[in-house]
C-alpha cells in the first residue's frame, strides 16, 4: 500500500488488517485504510471487492473476525450500530432508511427525541433539527412526509440525521446514483462545506469520473484487500481501473469452446423496451453460445432478463428456434423452453421451507402427474439423479432447502431448471455468494449446457466471470446497450469504462 | 424423515397423554366408544370448516367468512329444498341441495379471492367484508327467522346412523361423522398427494419463487377460497339437516373456532406449513376439551377461558418444538 503524499498529523479513523469471513466466502482479507479529519476518502472496487462488508463493519452491522479499528488513535470497540454512532460514525446507505410517513424533523430525531419526562418536547425538537437543517441550507417544508420528498431531499434528511447525532465521519454509499447533475453539484458543495467544518467522508462510488471532483485520496479494494491508496490528483483513471481489475482474468475458468458460426439462432429478442428502465434492444443468441450482459448494479440487466422470462409484463417479441413464444407469464415461457435463474435465490429462486425434492420438481411438476396424483417415486428418482449429477451436498432429498449452504442451494436452483428440456437459459448472477469450488462446478455446467446446444444469457457483476465465461458481451448502462464486445476484443478496462460511462 | 418421525411420535405421545389424563379426570366416562363418537359428531362442522381453512392458511391467507357462509348456504339450501316438489326422490333432493349450496359457497369464495388476486388486497379485509355481507344476506333471505325444512329427506343426513346395533356398546356411526371422514380423507389426499396441493404449499412458502417457477398463483389462490366456501356449504348442509331448518343465526363465531383448530393442528399462519391430518387432530383435541368440560359441568363461560388458554399453549408448544427440532 502506498502512503499518500500529504498526510496530516491526526488520524480520525484507521482500519487495520480487517478480516471477515462468511460461510464459504472470505469477504475481507486484510483491509487497511485511514481517514483524516475534513478529508474525503473515496473507496472504489468491483462488485464483490468488499466495500459494503467493510462499511457494515464500521457501522456495527457486522463484526470483524480480526483486525482493529482506531478512532482518534485509540482502539474503538464497535459492537452495534449504537456504538458506531457514539464514535461519531454516520452511515448513509444507498437505500435510505427513512420512515415514509414522517417528516424531516421526526425522521432526523427518530430514537433520540428530546422529552420532558413522558412527553415529547416539540419545541426543543424543532429548534434542534432546524439548526442542523439551516446549516445544510435545507428548504424542505417541515410537514412534508419523506415519501413525498425527492431523492435529493431524502438524502439531505439522511445527512442531517447523522449530523444531529454529531457524526464526524460520514460514510456514503453510491450517493449520486439517483441524483440529477444539478443535485450532484449541490451535494458536492454541501460535502465541501461540511469538510471545512472538519467532517470527514468515506465516499463509495462506481462513477470513477466524479472522483476527481470530490475525493482527496482514493483507496482501491480488490478481492477483500486494500491494493492501493493514492492522492486523487496522482491517480489517473486507467491506473485506477487496472488496480481494480488486477489479476489475470482467465486463470480459473474452463476453456470455452468457440461457437460454430453456422450454429442456428436459438434465441432472438426483438423490440425489447420498457421505458424508463430500458430502451429498444434487439439481440440473438446461437446454439451453444453464452452471451454476457455486463454493467453496474442497477443498469437494467436484471429487468432485461425478467422481461424475456415473463416475470414482468413486456411487449418484446421473443423467438425460440425461430418461433415466437408467448411470455405473458413465467409459466408460458417455461412451457416453451425458457429457464430463468434469478439473482436472489432466497427471495425468488427457492421455497426455503420445502424439501430438495419439492424444489427440484416445482417448475416442471406436470411431468410427474400420474392421473390425479403425483408420482412421488418418479420425483424421488429424478431428484436423486440431479443431486448426483450436480454433486449437491445434502443428506437426502427430503432435507429442507433452508438447511443447505449457499452453494448447494444454488445447485438446487440449477437442478430445478435442468429438469425440463429448456432451450434457453437466462442466468442472473449465477455464482453470487457461493464459494470457489461451487463456482467452478457451475461454470462446468454452463459449458455442458452450451455444448448440448442451449442458448445462454448470463448477467454477472463479477468482471472476471463475465470475461471468462462468455463468447460475446453487451455492456448495459442506464437501460441500454452501450457497447458490444466479441471475445477476441475483451479488455477489462474498456468494459469498465463503458459500464461507468467514463470516456477515456 | 427423522424429523417428521420424531414430530409424529411426540404428537402421538401428547395425544395418548391427553386421553389418559382426560380419562382419569372423568373417572372413565370419557373413554367409552359412545363418548368418542359423540365427540366426533360434535366436531363435525368445525372440522370440515377447518379443513377448508387449512388450504387458505397454508397459502398465507385467512378466511373469516366461513361462519357466515354456513348460515347463508343453510338458509339458501332450506329455501331451495322447500321450493322443490314433494314428489322428488329424497337422495336426489339432498344432492341437488348440496350442489346449490356448494355453488353459493364457492361463488362467495371466488368473490373473496378476486380482490386478493387482482388488486392485492389483504384477505383479512375481503373475507371480513364477506362475513358481514353473507350474514346480512342470510337474514334478508330468511326475514330474520329460521327456515324450517318441509321435507324429511334430510333427516338421515343430519341425525342418522350407520351400522346401528352392530356393536352393543356403540350407537352406530353417525352419518355426519361419515361426511367428516370423507371430507378429511379426500382433502388430505388433495393437499398431500396432488400437484394442486404442492402448489398450495409453494405459494405459502414463497409466492414469488412459485410464480417464477410457472405456478399460476392467481388460479391456485382463487381455488383455495372457493374450496373453503364449498367446505362451509357442506358444514351448512349438515347443520341445516341436523336442526331441520336453515337459520341465519348458525355459525356465529365458527370462523374463529376453525382457525383455532387449524392453528392447534400445527399449521403456520405465516403459510407454507401444515396438514389436513394435523387440522383434524386440532379439531379433535378442542372437541375433547369441550367434552371433558361438559362432563365436569363446567359452565360455558369458563369453558371459553380454558379454551383460549389451551390454544395459546398449543401454539407455544408447537413453536418450541419447531425450534428444538431445527
Amino acid at each position: 500500500m502506498n502512503v499518500s503524499a500529504s498526510e496530516p498529523s491526526a488520524t480520525l479513523l484507521e482500519m487495520r488488517d480487517i478480516v471477515k469471513t462468511f460461510p464459504g466466502v472470505r469477504a475481507l482479507d486484510g483491509v487497511t485504510l485511514s481517514v483524516h479529519p475534513g478529508e474525503v476518502l473515496a473507496l472504489v472496487g468491483e462488485n464483490g471487492a468488499g466495500k459494503s462488508t467493510l462499511m457494515k463493519i464500521l457501522a456495527g452491522a457486522h463484526r470483524a473476525d480480526s483486525g482493529s479499528i482506531l478512532i482518534d488513535g485509540a482502539v474503538a470497540n464497535i459492537t452495534d450500530p449504537r456504538s458506531a454512532e457514539r464514535y461519531g460514525i454516520g452511515m448513509i446507505y444507498q437505500e435510505f432508511h427513512l420512515v415514509p410517513t414522517l417528516g424531516a424533523i421526526e425522521n432526523m430525531l427518530l430514537g433520540i427525541e428530546p422529552c420532558d419526562g413522558f412527553f415529547l418536547n416539540h419545541a426543543k425538537a424543532r429548534s434542534l433539527a432546524e439548526h442542523t437543517l439551516t446549516q445544510l441550507g435545507s428548504t424542505i417544508p417541515f410537514d412534508l412526509p419523506a415519501a413525498r420528498m425527492t431523492v435529493a431531499q431524502q438524502q439531505l434528511v439522511e445527512i442531517a440525521k447523522v449530523l444531529v447525532r454529531r457524526a464526524r465521519l460520514i460514510v456514503m454509499d453510491e450517493p449520486t446514483a439517483a441524483l440529477s447533475e444539478h443535485e450532484i453539484d449541490h451535494l458536492f458543495a454541501l460535502i465541501a462545506k461540511l469538510q471545512a467544518d472538519g467532517v470527514a467522508f468515506v465516499y463509495i462510488s462506481h462513477r470513477l469520473e466524479e472522483l476527481d471532483r470530490i475525493a482527496d485520496r482514493i483507496t482501491v479494494l480488490r478481492d477483500g484487500r486494500t491494493v492501493e491508496t493514492r492522492a486523487a490528483s496522482a491517480f489517473p483513471r486507467d491506473e485506477m481501473i487496472a488496480a481494480m481489475v488486477g489479476r489475470s482474468i482467465d486463470t480459473h475458468f474452463p476453456a470455452l469452446p468457440p461457437v460454430d458460426e453456422h450454429a442456428p439462432i436459438v434465441l432472438e429478442v426483438l423490440n425489447l423496451q420498457q421505458p424508463p428502465l430500458f430502451r429498444s434492444m434487439h439481440f440473438t443468441v446461437r446454439a451453444g453460445e453464452i452471451l454476457g450482459l455486463a454493467g453496474l448494479v442497477g443498469a437494467g440487466r436484471t429487468q432485461i432478463l425478467r422481461a424475456i422470462a415473463g416475470a414482468d409484463p413486456s411487449d418484446a417479441l421473443v423467438q425460440i428456434d425461430g418461433m415466437p413464444i408467448p411470455h405473458a407469464t413465467p409459466g408460458q415461457a417455461i412451457d416453451h423452453g425458457l429457464a430463468f435463474l434469478t439473482e436472489d435465490r432466497k427471495a425468488q429462486g427457492l421455497v426455503l421451507g420445502m424439501s430438495v425434492r419439492e424444489n427440484t420438481t416445482l417448475a416442471h411438476l406436470k411431468l410427474f402427474d400420474r392421473g390425479l396424483l403425483l408420482d412421488t417415486a418418479k420425483e424421488e428418482q429424478e431428484t436423486r439423479r440431479l443431486v448426483a449429477a450436480l454433486h449437491t451436498r445434502t443428506p437426502n432429498t427430503a432435507q429442507l432447502v433452508r438447511n443447505l449452504s449457499g452453494g448447494n442451494q444454488q445447485k438446487v436452483v440449477l437442478a430445478k431448471w435442468l429438469l425440463g428440456q429448456a432451450r434457453v437459459f437466462l442466468f442472473d448472477e449465477p455464482t453470487r455468494g457461493i464459494d470457489i469450488g461451487a463456482k467452478m462446478e457451475i461454470y462446468a455446467l454452463l459449458l455442458a449446457l452450451a455444448e448440448k446446444g442451449a442458448a445462454i444469457v448470463m448477467v454477472s457483476s463479477e468482471l472476471p466471470e463475465i470475461l471468462g465465461m462468455t463468447h460475446r458481451l453487451f455492456v448495459v448502462r442506464e437501460g441500454t446497450f452501450v457497447a458490444e464486445f466479441a471475445r477476441a476484443d475483451y479488455r477489462a478496462d474498456a468494459i469498465i469504462a463503458a459500464a461507468t460511462g467514463a470516456t477515456s | 424423515m427423522k424429523r417428521t418421525f420424531i414430530k409424529l411420535s411426540l404428537a402421538l405421545c401428547a395425544l395418548i397423554a391427553v386421553i389418559v389424563l382426560v380419562n382419569a379426570f372423568t373417572y372413565g366416562a370419557f373413554f367409552t366408544p359412545g363418548n368418542i363418537v359423540n365427540v366426533l359428531r360434535q366436531i363435525t362442522s368445525n372440522a370440515i370448516l377447518a379443513v377448508g381453512q387449512t388450504f387458505v392458511i397454508i397459502t398465507a391467507g385467512i378466511d373469516l367468512s366461513v361462519g357466515s357462509l354456513v348460515s347463508l348456504t343453510g338458509v339458501v339450501m332450506a329455501l331451495f329444498a322447500n321450493a322443490m316438489p314433494a314428489s322428488i326422490n329424497g337422495s336426489v333432493l339432498v344432492v341437488l341441495t348440496l350442489l346449490l349450496g356448494a355453488t353459493v359457497g364457492g361463488l362467495a369464495g371466488w368473490i373473496n379471492a378476486f380482490p386478493v388476486v387482482r388488486l392485492g388486497l389483504p384477505p383479512f379485509i375481503t373475507t371480513l367484508a364477506m362475513m358481514l355481507v353473507a350474514r346480512g344476506a342470510a337474514y334478508e333471505l330468511s326475514h330474520g327467522r329460521p327456515v324450517p325444512l318441509n321435507s324429511d329427506a334430510f333427516m338421515s343426513t343430519g341425525t342418522g346412523f350407520l351400522f346401528r346395533g352392530m356393536l352393543p356398546q356403540l350407537p352406530g356411526l353417525p352419518i355426519p361423522v361419515l361426511w367428516l371422514a370423507v371430507v378429511v380423507i379426500v382433502f388430505a389426499i388433495v393437499l398431500g398427494k396432488t400437484r394442486f396441493g404442492r402448489y398450495v404449499y409453494a405459494i405459502g412458502g414463497n409466492e414469488e419463487a412459485a410464480r417464477l417457477a410457472g405456478v399460476r398463483v392467481g388460479l391456485i389462490k382463487t381455488s383455495v377460497y372457493v374450496l373453503s366456501g364449498i367446505c362451509a356449504a357442506i358444514a351448512g348442509l349438515l347443520l341445516m339437516a341436523r336442526f331441520a331448518s336453515g337459520s341465519p343465526q348458525t355459525g356465529t363465531g365458527y370462523e374463529l373456532q376453525a382457525i383455532a383448530a387449524v392453528v392447534v393442528g400445527g399449521t403456520s399462519l405465516v403459510g407454507g406449513r401444515g396438514s389436513i391430518l394435523g387440522t383434524f387432530v386440532g379439531a379433535f383435541l378442542i372437541g375433547i376439551l369441550n367434552n371433558v368440560m361438559n362432563l365436569h359441568n363446567i359452565e360455558s363461560y369458563a369453558q371459553e377461558i380454558v379454551l383460549g388458554g389451551v390454544i395459546l399453549l398449543a401454539v407455544i408448544l408447537d413453536q418450541t418444538l419447531k425450534r428444538v427440532l431445527k
